[in-house]
């Protein structure tokens, strides 16, 4: 009986060590985000949100893919732009016209260079940083910032051509990695 | 004398007006790191969505949102590090 009730209290003392063990695991949160567009407006949220979740002692990713790669690309990041063109909610270079920008005026060239102006522009009266900023922080902050190896092959990107923050892997990898995530997004 | 209302000491004033989302989180995050557990980081904020947003950070990091105060669009929170 004595050596019976031994038993189970190793066993209840097992039993906590590997509850406390399964909820220590389940306790880390994890971010897996897909960034597949390489426009400003398309990158700020993947790195805002990554950044977060990172000061929230969550591990987070960004697998960069398609267009997304633009952003851990060494002769793009800092280039990256918004287009007015397609985009009905594209404001007016003048914040005191009430209007939108009309598709034909969209359409003429330079456009996308006055739209990503005004955008900086927003970003920097709003004290926010800027992509290059917002990298280094998530860097230090543990973010993984991931380049899809499918799209350096299609797009002929060299491992020497992206920013030595990035990791270079596959789908497999990324899954596996966003298998075990708590909030997965593409954006 | 006891004094009615006793004031909160902060060890620690970070000052993010002026700052949008997500940056007042991500300064708290590195200023509470640099605390010993127990002291208390005052953060002063104009980002409504910070209202939200300290609970939530608090509550995520295991660190205490000991009291928070709205006024004239000045928010202001006091964090124990957990």
């Amino acid at each position: 009986m004595v050596e019976a009730l031994e038993t189970l209290s190793l066993d209840l003392e097992e039993f906590k060590r590997l509850h406390a063990e399964a909820h220590k695991e389940t306790a880390t949160k994890r971010l897996a985000i897909v960034a597949s567009k390489g426009s400003l407006d398309m990158v700020y949220p993947a790195l805002i949100l990554s950044t977060t979740a990172a000061s929230m002692g969550w591990e987070t990713a960004i697998f960069f893919t398609f267009y997304g790669l633009d952003v851990l690309h060494k002769g793009r990041y800092k280039g990256l732009k918004v287009a007015p063109l397609g985009n009905p909610a594209a404001p007016a270079p003048f914040p005191a016209l009430p209007i939108k920008v009309p598709t034909i005026i969209a359409a003429i060239p330079g456009m996308t260079a006055v739209a990503t102006l005004i955008m900086k522009r927003w970003m920097k009266n709003a004290s926010l940083p800027t992509v290059e900023q917002f990298l280094d922080m998530s860097h230090e902050m543990g973010v993984k910032l991931i380049a899809c190896s499918t799209t350096m092959g299609v797009m002929k990107i060299k491992e020497e051509d992206l920013l030595p923050v990035a990791e270079i892997q596959g789908a497999a990898a990324f899954l596996h990695y966003a298998s075990k995530a708590t909030v997965t997004l593409f954006i | 004398m006891p004094q009615q209302t006793q004031e909160l000491q902060e060890n620690k004033v970070l000052d993010s007006r002026g700052l949008l989302c997500p940056m007042p989180v991500i300064q708290a995050s590195n200023a509470v790191r640099a605390l010993a557990t127990g002291q208390v980081l005052k953060i002063l904020a104009t980002d409504p969505g910070s209202k939200a947003d300290f609970p939530a950070w608090a509550e995520a990091t295991g660190n205490k949102l000991l009291k928070h105060e709205a006024k004239d669009g000045l928010f202001t929170y006091w964090i124990q590090k957990g």
